[in-house]
């Protein structure tokens, strides 16, 4: 493995072509740091992209890459981690790309447990096709093809990955770098399909959507961050935490003063919780919500074939099949 | 119509419900064909529904079987045996028959709700209707039953040997042996002996009937002549079969491993199952969640230096478009098999049509070539496969193989190739890593000849470059929205594909003078009968295996000849694919029934071209 390496080695020759001030500048660089940080080898390493802002991003990294078609990448990926397990593989999409037209290779990439690193850049809107509203977006969200505002529910990313049967579910928001830090160190360490959603802005047709958690006036209140094994405490002054409320079987705003027992400490791999927590919106739940190893698909696709891919028979060997004649020369 | 029978060889149909064992049967007595020297071709023919309701003329399952003196290279047009299990199966098959064959009836399937199921008024063992053939009516389902009597099965477990009891009276009719069956029945239920057992007493009670009932006398006076075919050592073998092994031996050729990517569809699927048999050649299924994903998973594979192979069926095939284009903009190789079938839409599944041609040739958005190659017979789909992934790697791009229903069940007599006589498959050189030039534009430096581009693929040591969709740079390989580029790479995609022409045969004719006053152009599997025809008729015989490009002389070889004649089992395809390359008309004879020409509709064809002048060209 190369080391020594800087953000900077991970950052292409390429011109950038994402709208000044967007959102994907911050997520370009913590990736990079990430990359340096985590040890990768850029030879080893491939990011994998289908069609939108997000998936130009493999033009920009210093690996190899390929920017495939419109929802595809998780599939191209799949094809790509059988035929060779050691590349460390992430896959850059959006909330369309991802959740709409590609919404059935998330889906099975995410239950076969492919060792993917996905980051789903989530701005709640269609950027490059200017403005339509997307799967995530809010109800009565106003675009070009909504002027009365949206009426279909919006998906959650993350009760999509749960139930989708992933084992790895994080959120981050684009701008905020040690949030960003943490998520991607542990989705890179992570052995199986990662899925990280990133709450990015999209400065052109959806300014500000996440401003209410965002805003540094307000962050602390909109904002709980998780760590396994640390009781999930938000607010200014940490006084605020997360508590279980039996009766309605769902989480509660509890006070630390008065009620310091009642706070859950967080535990990544229970399933249960991981379920509530991702639908909180006042606060949103940051960092890693679930995670929870287990055998990936490419591991369990080696080790059920019998030769491990390799060739140990020739096709001379099988040509005849089970029973075969021989026609004698004349005479 | 022609009424002359080929007494070279004789036809057997076997038809009953599609829970009958109709197929296993028929594939049985293929082997058994196989074994006894003749030379012969089959023609499953059955429903979609897996388990259609008994008795119904819609869930009819079939196999039909031509046997003899070779060349014999279609199913048979008429047939002059039939073992029919239930009225339905009569129905169906009747109007087929040759007068005055052999019907094998079974009087336990023709109960008073069969006939009415069949729509028949009346029974047609008794009103007439079969008084212009042979008829054998045997209680098939009561004398197995006994037969099977001391295993204590449920009678319709017992009921199910049925298929072996009717195979046994036919392997007595032929003279064949009974060991090979034997064996075959002792090692698929080695694990469940009670079901062995009487299986194998089914077969010998049908042997013995065969015998008591002396129907070898009432067989067709045929000289059943064995084949003369060339020395070697041959296999029965379907076309799902040979391009599972010939995909195998292409990565083989080229040094490679295999990742096939495919979803389940209607007659693509078998080739699936027999791949998972080869996995100890190199060969790896991956079954994706949908099309899309299957040819994108192919695609994937390929760019981590594995030969990607997707294969599907035409409602698939559509699916996959997009990811072709991809396939094509990145220049990477890419196998697609399309096991073509009745369309539009969902179709005919399990029928056989041709009609996936222009989806092949044009089926794509943007100036988007592809090499097309179809395969002409079961045996035939091994050297395909292998070609196909030959040009895909040489030229670094997808490639279409075209297949059919009736190819991927059809079994033939196969010579088996000397493997290791076959060319290795060449694979790009890699370029070294260096500091003058950037592996971007080293990843896109390509082959004057072929234009086949280097193969890097990641993991490869200080090589990192990037591919896409997007429209690249001629030279650098880097992302161009550049108009005259844009005119260059459009130029260069098309003089890749048109590459491939300087590295296939001259077109040669298959049989018959190569000029003259008529040629009879086919395409894929309708080789067996249009050479049959042709042989009889004095016709030439032009088969086309390269469809897109096609091959450099083709033009010129048919320009000989007064009139051309393209049948074919779409609604004229390639006539247009001729007139649009080649500027030739040419005279369509499309047939879109589910069901392959008979020799007998092609000779009346060919006999009405020769004598109708030279004027009827197509309007």
């Amino acid at each position: 493995m190369r080391t020594g390496l800087t953000a900077k080695d991970f950052t292409s020759s390429q011109e950038i072509r994402w709208c000044p001030g967007c959102g994907d500048y911050a997520i370009l660089k913590s990736v990079t740091k990430a990359l340096a940080d985590g040890g990768a080898d850029p030879d080893n390493t491939v990011f994998v992209s289908g069609i939108g802002c997000a998936a130009r991003f493999p033009y920009y990294v210093e690996t190899y890459g390929f920017h495939t078609i419109h929802g595809r990448a998780p599939a191209v990926a799949t094809g790509l981690k059988l035929a060779n397990p050691d590349l460390a593989v992430w896959v850059v999409t959006g909330d369309g790309d991802g959740l709409s037209i590609g919404g059935n290779h998330l889906l099975h990439a995410l239950r076969r447990n492919t060792d993917l690193k996905i980051l789903l850049f989530n701005n709640e809107i269609y950027g490059l096709t200017k403005g339509q509203y997307s799967p995530t977006s809010r109800i009565g969200t106003t675009s070009p093809s909504s002027p009365a505002g949206s009426v279909d529910m919006p998906v959650s990313p993350g009760q999509f990955a749960l139930g989708a049967g992933g084992r790895f579910f994080a959120r981050a928001i684009d701008t905020d770098k040690r949030g960003m830090a943490e998520t991607l160190e542990a989705a890179h360490a992570f052995e199986g399909a990662s899925l990280v959603e990133i709450l990015q802005n999209c400065i052109v047709y959806n300014q500000d959507v996440f401003a209410a958690v965002t805003d540094r006036a307000t962050a602390a209140e909109h904002q709980l961050h998780l760590t396994h094994g640390e009781p999930m405490l938000f607010g200014k002054n940490r006084d605020q935490g997360i508590g279980f409320d039996p009766e309605r079987f769902t989480l509660h705003i509890v006070d630390a003063q008065t009620s310091p027992d009642a706070i859950l400490v967080h535990d990544e791999t229970n399933l249960a919780v991981a379920r509530m927590l991702v639908d909180l919106t006042i606060p949103m739940a940051f960092g890693v919500i679930y995670r929870q190893p287990a055998r990936t698909y490419e591991d369990d696709f080696y080790a059920q074939h019998p030769t491990k891919m390799k060739r140990e028979r020739s096709v001379a060997d099988l040509i005849a099949g089970p029973s075969s004649w021989r026609v004698p020369k004349a005479g | 119509m022609i009424k002359t029978k080929d007494v070279e060889s004789i036809v057997v149909r076997l038809a009953g419900d599609s829970g009958d064992g109709i197929q296993l049967m028929g594939s049985q007595f293929a082997v058994s064909t196989a074994l006894s020297g003749a030379d012969f071709a089959t023609f499953p023919d059955y429903p979609a529904e897996i388990r259609a309701p008994a008795g119904t003329l819609f869930g009819v399952s079939a196999y039909q079987i031509n046997l003899g003196g070779g060349p014999i290279t279609t199913a048979g047009d008429s047939p002059d045996v039939l073992v029919a299990f239930n009225p339905a199966a009569l129905r169906v098959s009747l109007p087929m028959l040759r007068q005055g064959a052999l019907i094998v009836l079974n009087n336990d399937g023709f109960g008073k709700r069969s006939l009415v199921k069949a729509g028949y008024g009346t029974d047609p063992r008794e009103d007439g209707t079969l008084d212009h053939f042979q008829v054998v009516a045997a209680d098939i389902g009561r004398l197995n039953l006994e037969a099977v009597a001391e295993f204590g099965l449920s009678k319709s477990d017992g009921g199910r040997c049925k298929n072996f009891w009717a195979l046994g009276v036919l392997l007595w009719m032929f003279g064949r042996d009974l060991a090979p069956i034997e064996a075959w029945i002792e090692r698929r239920l080695a694990d469940k002996p009670t079901l062995r057992d009487a299986n194998l007493a089914a077969l010998h009670a049908g042997h013995a009937y065969g015998e008591t009932s002396e129907l070898q006398a009432a067989l067709p006076q045929v000289e059943l002549r064995e084949a003369e075919p060339e020395p070697g050592e041959y296999r029965s073998i379907t076309g799902a079969e040979a391009l599972a092994l010939g995909i195998a031996a292409a990565g083989e050729l080229a040094g490679r491993q295999v990742l096939f990517c495919s979803y389940p569809i209607t007659p693509s699927s078998p080739l699936l199952h027999r791949l998972t048999r080869l996995w100890e050649t190199g060969v790896g299924t991956f079954q994706a969640e949908d099309e899309i994903a299957a040819i994108c998973a192919a695609i994937g594979a390929s760019y981590g230096g594995m030969i990607g192979v997707t294969s599907s069926s035409g409602p698939g095939i559509a699916l996959k478009t997009e990811a072709m284009g991809l396939a094509v903009s990145a220049e990477l190789p890419l196998l697609i098999v399309d096991w073509q079938r009745g369309g539009p839409s969902t179709g005919l599944p399990t029928k056989t049509e041709q009609s996936d041609l222009y989806q092949a040739v044009y089926g794509r958005n943007g100036d988007t070539p592809m090499p097309v190659l179809a395969a002409a017979s079961a045996g035939d789909c091994f050297d395909m496969a292998i070609e196909a992934t030959r040009i895909a790697i040489r030229h670094m791009t997808p490639v279409i193989l075209l297949a059919d229903g009736y190819l991927s069940n059809a079994a033939e007599p196969w010579k088996l190739p000397d493997f290791d006589a076959i060319e290795p498959i060449a694979v790009p050189p890699v370029p070294a890593p260096s500091e003058d030039v950037s592996p971007q534009r080293q990843a896109f430096t390509r082959d004057p000849q072929t234009f086949g581009r280097a193969w890097i693929t990641p993991g490869m040591r200080q090589l990192v470059h990037r591919i896409g969709g997007l429209e690249k740079d001629i030279d650098t390989g880097h992302i161009s929205y550049d108009p005259d580029n844009h005119q260059r790479m459009t130029d260069l995609r098309q003089a890749k594909v048109d590459s491939v022409a300087d590295f296939i045969p001259d077109q040669a004719v298959e049989i018959g003078p190569d000029r003259g006053e008529l040629a009879v152009v086919g395409w894929g599997s309708t080789y067996g009968p249009i050479y049959q025809a042709a042989r009889r008729t004095g016709a030439s015989f032009v088969h086309l295996r390269h469809l897109s490009p096609l091959p450099g002389n083709l033009r010129e070889l048919l320009s000989r000849f007064d009139k051309v004649l393209v049948p074919e089992m779409n609604n004229g395809q390639l006539c247009s694919l001729l007139r649009d390359r080649l500027c030739l008309e040419t005279i369509s004879y499309p047939k879109v029934s589910g069901q392959p020409f008979t020799i007998a509709e092609l000779i009346e064809r060919i006999e009405s071209e020769l004598e109708g002048g030279k004027l009827c060209a197509r309007g």
